[in-house]
């Protein structure tokens, strides 16, 4: 029994350093895809304003420090506010870049949805057409007698 | 007024409300000769702690916004240095604002150009855009009321401070 307490303690011990060891190396290039310039108003990845060559440097300098992807741009955060990020965090209010598009699609298809079920319901009693009266007919046959060549 | 009706009109209430929301988030005409200054706190550049344009309400301040990375705000940083040497005084101070600049970056060019008189950071540019700048360095004369009596969108020198900033201190414009 104690064995395997003790087994079971060591794998959750190794759990997390197993997960760390998992995790690739933060990247220049994959992160200068996902932060902005603050200054240029684009991505990193197409600035070269000197700002930008600084921005480049600091990042450079925490993988060099074996920071991961996330504290890295954590870090910008950091320095430039919740802007530097090219896709806004999921939390708070920049929760809702993602939520209303979501909801937007949503409440169109269910107006769609409902339209179409609206327009079958509709369809199905739709009676056939009766056709012209009697004294339309005659009208019409007349007309067409006096053009008759 | 029916459902669908309702719902129309809040879908477009809605828009409206995005568009006037866009609009008043991101446009700022910022602040011209004769506006109070904007005086929100921000973080001291050095030393922790927050500080804003109020603490100095009652005398004349020369705000000016730099960043690290640029090179018109290297040129001037001496010039504003020498000028707050000169004029320091209860009645008047430089301060600087470090913006979008990395604050590593920030305190480095404080040392290397012995700036002694105070900075604040403004590392999303909030400050900057509610001045209404375009650009570093620009430079902002604030009175004791705390309006803005002179302004300059780029950066000052020897000259300029003596003739366009002095005579304003010292009342003769």
């Amino acid at each position: 029994m104690r064995t395997a307490i003790a087994l079971a303690l060591v794998a959750l011990i190794a759990l997390p350093v197993a997960g760390a060891a998992a995790e690739p190396r933060a990247s220049l290039i994959e992160i200068e895809k996902q932060v902005m310039c603050p200054v240029c108003g684009t991505l990193l990845q197409l600035a070269e304003s000197p700002q930008a060559q600084r921005e480049k440097a600091f990042i450079r300098r925490l993988i060099d420090e074996g920071r991961t992807e996330a504290q890295i741009k954590d870090a910008l955060v950091t320095e430039y506010g919740d802007e530097v990020l090219a896709l806004p965090q999921g939390s708070g209010f920049s929760l809702s870049a993602y939520l209303v598009p979501i909801v937007a699609f949503l409440v169109a298809a269910i107006a769609l949805a409902v339209g179409v079920a609206r327009w079958r319901r509709r369809g199905g009693r739709e009676t056939p057409d009766p056709g012209p009266s009697d004294e339309d007919s005659k009208r019409l046959d007349a007309d067409l007698a006096r053009y008759d060549l | 007024m029916s459902v669908r009706s309702s719902i129309a009109v809040l879908a477009v209430l809605a828009v409206i409300g995005l568009l006037v929301y866009g609009l008043v988030s991101k446009g700022s005409s910022g602040v011209a000769v004769g506006d109070p200054v904007p005086s929100s706190p921000l973080p001291r550049l050095e030393g922790g702690g927050e500080g804003s344009l109020t603490e100095y309400r009652g005398s004349w301040v020369l705000v000016n916004f730099w960043a690290s990375w640029c090179g018109p705000c290297k040129e001037e940083a001496p010039a504003l240095e020498r000028f707050q040497r000169r004029r320091e005084s209860a009645k008047f101070t430089v301060l600087g604002i470090d913006s979008r600049d990395l604050s590593g970056d920030g305190r480095e060019f404080v040392r290397r150009y012995g700036l002694s008189y105070p900075q604040l950071r403004d590392g999303d540019g909030a400050a900057a855009h509610a001045y209404g700048t375009t650009g570093v360095p620009e430079n902002f004369l604030v009175d004791p009321a705390g309006r803005v009596r002179w302004l300059l969108r780029g950066p000052v020198d020897e000259e300029y401070l003596r003739d366009q900033v002095a005579p304003l201190l010292e009342g003769k414009s």
